[in-house]
C-alpha cells in the first residue's frame, strides 16, 4: 500500500473529504465517548442530536451561527483572492464598540431610522478597522497576516478601554459594562421566546449575494484570477489594489453586521467579554466549507453545533468542557487529513498503476522535455 | 404570523412538560465561568456542590456547565437549564446577573440564585462572601513577611468586589507592617493562567516579595513559587501549589449558603434576598498559615479573626484614608453595607490609580 499523486485532482474528493472527516470524526467520538465509560451511541446523540430536537435548541444553533456565518462569508471573498485576512475578530469588537456606542446614544431618540443607523455605524466601523490593513498593505506592502492580527490585539483593548472608560454604565457600580440597549436599537426577533433575529436574513441574503458574485461576475471572475496567480491578474490588467481594499472592506463590513448581530441581538449591552473567537472560529468555517457559499453555511452550523453540543454534554453526560475544544480538533485534524486525497491516491498493489489508461501512456512514452 | 403562533405552541409544550418533571428530586442546576480545575474560584462552588448533593442524597440532583462565556452563550445555558426541569440554579458570576434577570422573568416558578451581582427579581435572589475579611488577615500574614517592603496584587477587573478585597488586604498588611506599600497589576480577566503568570512575574520584577491575586487560578501561587518568592492564595487553599512559599490563602466555603438554599427550597419557604456572609457564618476562612510565619504574627491574626467574628472588629473601620491623604472614614465609624458595594477608590499605601 502506498500512497501516489494524482495526474488531476479528485473532484469527488473535493466534496467526500469533509464527508468522509465527519465520519471518522463521529467514529472517533464514539470510541472516546466508550473509553471515558459512556454509551457511544447515546452520547453521539447527546452531543450531536439532543441540542438541536427542540425548537428552542434550533433556534439557539441559528444565534450561535449568525455572527459565525456573517463573518465567515467577508473571509470567504478575502481568502479566494488569498487576502489572508486574520483580523475578523477585531473588525467585530472594534464594531461593537462602536455600534455598542451609537446604540447608546441612540437611548433616547425614537424613530424609523434608528436601528438602520446602528447597523451602518457597525458596518461602516467594521470596514474602518479592516481599511487599516488594507492601506498598510497597498500602500506599503505590510504582510496582512501580521497587520489584522495585531489590530486584533488593539480592538480587543480599545474595548476594554470603552467598558471601563466612556461606556461604561453610570448605574453600574464600577462594573465593566455598559448600561442595556434600548428597546428600539435592538435588533427585532423572528418569532417570539426565541432569540433569533432579522440578522440571519442578512447573513442568509449576503450569502446568496456571495455566490452570485463569485460565480457570475466579473468582479468575481477577477478575484479568482488574483487568487489563482497575483501575476496572471496584474497581466489581463486587474487593478490588484482595488481588489484589495475590495475584499478587506468587504469582509470588515461583514464583521461589523456580526457584531451587531450579537450585541444588539442575544447580548444586548456592551461587556468586557465580547470576542468569544468568532472571527477565528469564522476561518475553520471557510476551509471546512472549501470556500463556497453553500460549504460555509453547512460548515457554520457543524461547528456551531459543537458548541452547543459541548455544553449538553456537560450537563447530561457531565463531562467536562474540553468535549466541544476535542470534537473541534478531530473535526479539523480529519478534515486535512482526508484532504490529502484530493490531490493524492491510496494505491493497495503495484498492478494497479498500469491500469489507469492515463498513467500507462504516461509510463509508456517517454516525458517530452517542456 | 402563524409561524409564530406554532413555535408559540412549541414552546408552550415543551414549558409544560419541564414543570411537570418536578415531582421526585429537587433538581439544582449551576452554571460556572471557568473550568473547575484543582484549585480557585469554581473549584471552591463545585466542592460546595459536592458537600450538599452528598448530604442532601437522593433528595437532590445536581449538575453542572463549566467554562460559560459571560454573554450571549451565558442565557442559552441558564435557559436550557430552566426549560428541562430544573427547580433551583446557580449562576456563579458576576456577568451572568443580566442574562439570569432575562431568564428569570420568563419561568417564573424556577428559583434563581445569582453570585455577587447587585439585582434582586422576585425569583432571583443574589449570595455573596465577604471576602474581605479573610483579606485582611492574610494582608496581615503579608504585611509581616515582606523583607523589600513592597507587596504585588494581581487584579481581574475594577469591579468594587475586588477592589474591596484589595483595600481589605493592604489595610490588613498595615496592622502588621505601618510602612508598607502595595503594586497592583490588572489583567482584565477572571480566567487566565497565562496573563497571571505575566503579571505575576512583573510585580516580582518591581521588588514585591509577596504576591496574592484575585482571579480564579493558581497561576500566581506557582510563578511565586518557581521564583521562590512568597504567595498568598485566594478562593481554595493553594498550598499544593508551593508548600513552601505558600503563606495563607484566604478561601469561601459556599456550601452553608446552598445548604440553606436548598433546604428553603425543599421546604417552599426559599424567598428572593441578599445574602453576605463571612468569617462568622464560615463562608470565609483562612486556610493554616505556613510555620514560617512569627508565631506572634499568627496569634494576632487569631486575635483579629476572633474579634471580627465577635462583631468587635470591623475590616474598614475609621480613620483610612483615601491615597490622596483625605479621610475616607473617620474615626469611630465604619462602612456599612450600603457603601461597601460602592468602594471605588484605594487606600493609602497602594500606588497607581483605579483604572477608570
Amino acid at each position: 500500500m502506498r500512497i501516489e499523486k494524482r495526474l488531476h485532482d479528485s473532484k469527488v474528493m473535493l466534496y467526500a473529504s469533509p464527508l468522509l472527516a465527519l465520519l471518522l470524526t463521529l467514529l472517533s467520538g464514539a470510541l472516546m465517548f466508550a473509553l471515558l465509560g459512556r454509551a457511544p451511541l447515546h452520547s453521539l446523540y447527546i452531543f450531536f442530536i439532543a441540542p438541536v430536537s427542540e425548537l428552542y435548541g434550533l433556534s439557539e444553533l441559528v444565534v450561535k451561527v449568525t455572527p459565525l456565518l456573517l463573518c465567515a462569508i467577508g473571509l470567504t471573498l478575502c481568502f479566494k483572492a488569498k487576502i489572508w485576512n486574520i483580523g475578523a475578530e477585531g473588525q467585530f469588537v472594534f464594531a461593537a464598540m462602536i455600534g455598542g456606542a451609537v446604540s447608546l446614544q441612540l437611548a433616547e431618540s425614537q424613530g424609523f431610522w434608528v436601528l438602520p443607523t446602528v447597523i451602518i455605524s457597525g458596518a461602516l466601523a467594521g470596514m474602518a478597522w479592516a481599511a487599516i490593513a488594507a492601506l498598510l498593505l497597498t500602500r506599503f506592502g505590510a504582510n496582512e497576516i501580521l497587520t489584522t492580527i495585531m489590530l486584533n490585539y488593539i480592538a480587543v483593548n480599545l474595548l476594554l478601554w470603552g467598558v471601563h472608560g466612556p461606556l461604561k454604565d453610570p448605574n453600574g457600580m464600577n462594573f465593566p459594562e455598559s448600561a442595556l440597549f434600548a428597546a428600539q436599537t435592538m435588533l427585532p426577533v423572528l418569532f417570539d421566546d426565541y432569540r433569533v433575529t432579522i440578522a440571519i436574513l442578512i447573513a442568509l441574503f449576503m450569502l446568496v449575494v456571495i455566490w452570485v458574485l463569485l460565480g457570475r461576475t466579473l468582479l468575481g471572475f477577477q478575484l479568482r484570477v488574483m487568487g489563482e496567480n497575483r501575476n496572471a491578474a496584474r497581466f489581463a490588467g486587474f487593478k490588484s489594489n482595488a481588489l484589495i481594499w475590495f475584499v478587506l472592506l468587504f469582509s470588515g463590513a461583514m464583521a461589523g453586521l456580526a457584531a451587531v448581530s450579537e450585541i444588539n441581538g442575544p447580548v444586548g449591552q456592551l461587556i468586557s467579554t465580547l470576542s468569544l473567537g468568532y472571527g477565528y472560529a469564522a476561518i475553520i468555517v471557510v476551509f471546512m466549507g472549501r470556500m463556497h457559499p453553500l460549504g460555509i453555511l453547512l460548515a457554520s452550523f457543524l461547528l456551531g453545533l459543537t458548541y452547543l453540543g459541548g455544553e449538553m454534554s456537560q450537563m447530561e453526560l457531565e463531562l467536562p468542557k474540553s468535549i466541544t475544544g476535542l470534537f473541534q480538533g478531530m473535526l479539523l485534524f480529519y478534515l486535512l487529513a482526508c484532504d490529502l486525497l484530493i490531490g493524492y491516491r491510496v494505491v493497495f498493489s503495484n498492478r494497479t498503476l498500469g491500469k489507469h489508461p492515463a498513467i500507462a501512456a504516461a509510463v509508456s512514452t517517454p516525458p517530452v522535455s517542456q | 404570523m402563524r409561524l409564530g403562533h406554532l413555535f408559540k405552541l412549541a414552546a408552550a409544550t415543551i414549558f409544560c412538560c419541564a414543570t411537570a418533571v418536578n415531582a421526585a428530586p429537587l433538581k439544582v442546576g449551576f452554571v460556572y465561568v471557568s473550568p473547575i480545575g484543582d484549585a480557585g474560584w469554581t473549584y471552591q462552588h463545585d466542592e460546595a456542590r459536592k458537600i450538599v448533593q452528598k448530604e442532601f442524597g437522593d433528595k437532590i440532583e445536581t449538575t453542572f456547565v463549566e467554562s460559560v462565556a459571560e454573554g450571549a452563550d451565558a442565557e442559552r445555558v441558564i435557559r436550557n437549564m430552566a426549560s428541562h426541569g430544573y427547580d433551583l440554579i446557580f449562576t456563579t458570576s458576576f456577568g451572568y446577573m443580566n442574562p439570569t434577570i432575562k431568564v428569570a422573568k420568563m419561568y417564573p416558578k424556577v428559583k434563581f440564585e445569582h453570585a455577587t451581582g447587585y439585582k434582586i427579581e422576585n425569583n432571583m435572589g443574589n449570595y455573596q462572601a465577604r471576602d474581605y475579611q479573610g483579606r485582611y488577615l492574610a494582608g496581615m500574614v503579608a504585611g509581616a513577611m515582606s523583607k523589600s517592603g513592597t507587596i504585588g496584587y494581581v487584579g481581574a477587573f475594577p469591579i468594587p468586589e475586588v477592589i474591596r478585597g484589595i483595600n481589605a488586604y493592604m489595610l490588613g498588611a498595615q496592622a502588621t507592617n505601618p510602612a508598607i506599600k502595595m503594586k497592583v497589576v490588572w489583567v482584565n480577566s477572571w480566567h487566565d493562567p497565562a496573563k497571571e503568570r505575566e503579571a505575576a512575574e512583573s510585580l516580582m520584577l518591581q521588588g514585591a516579595d509577596v504576591l496574592t491575586m484575585h482571579t480564579d487560578s493558581a497561576a500566581v501561587v506557582q510563578a511565586a513559587a518557581a521564583k521562590n518568592v512568597y504567595a498568598v492564595g485566594f478562593n481554595s487553599d493553594m498550598s499544593a501549589y508551593g508548600p513552601k512559599i505558600h503563606l495563607t490563602s484566604s478561601v469561601q466555603h459556599w456550601e452553608s449558603i446552598y445548604r440553606t438554599k436548598i433546604q428553603a427550597v425543599i421546604n417552599g419557604t426559599w424567598k428572593a434576598d441578599a445574602v453576605w456572609d463571612g468569617l462568622k457564618e464560615g463562608v470565609v476562612a483562612l486556610s493554616p498559615i505556613n510555620p514560617v510565619v512569627p508565631k506572634p504574627v499568627v496569634a494576632k491574626v487569631e486575635q483579629y479573626k476572633a474579634e471580627i467574628i465577635a462583631g468587635k472588629r470591623d475590616v474598614y473601620q475609621g480613620p483610612i484614608y483615601k491615597q490622596d491623604g483625605t479621610l475616607a472614614v473617620a474615626q469611630g465609624k465604619a462602612l456599612t453595607d450600603a457603601e461597601l458595594p460602592k468602594i471605588d477608590w484605594y487606600v493609602k499605601g497602594i500606588e497607581g490609580n483605579v483604572p477608570k
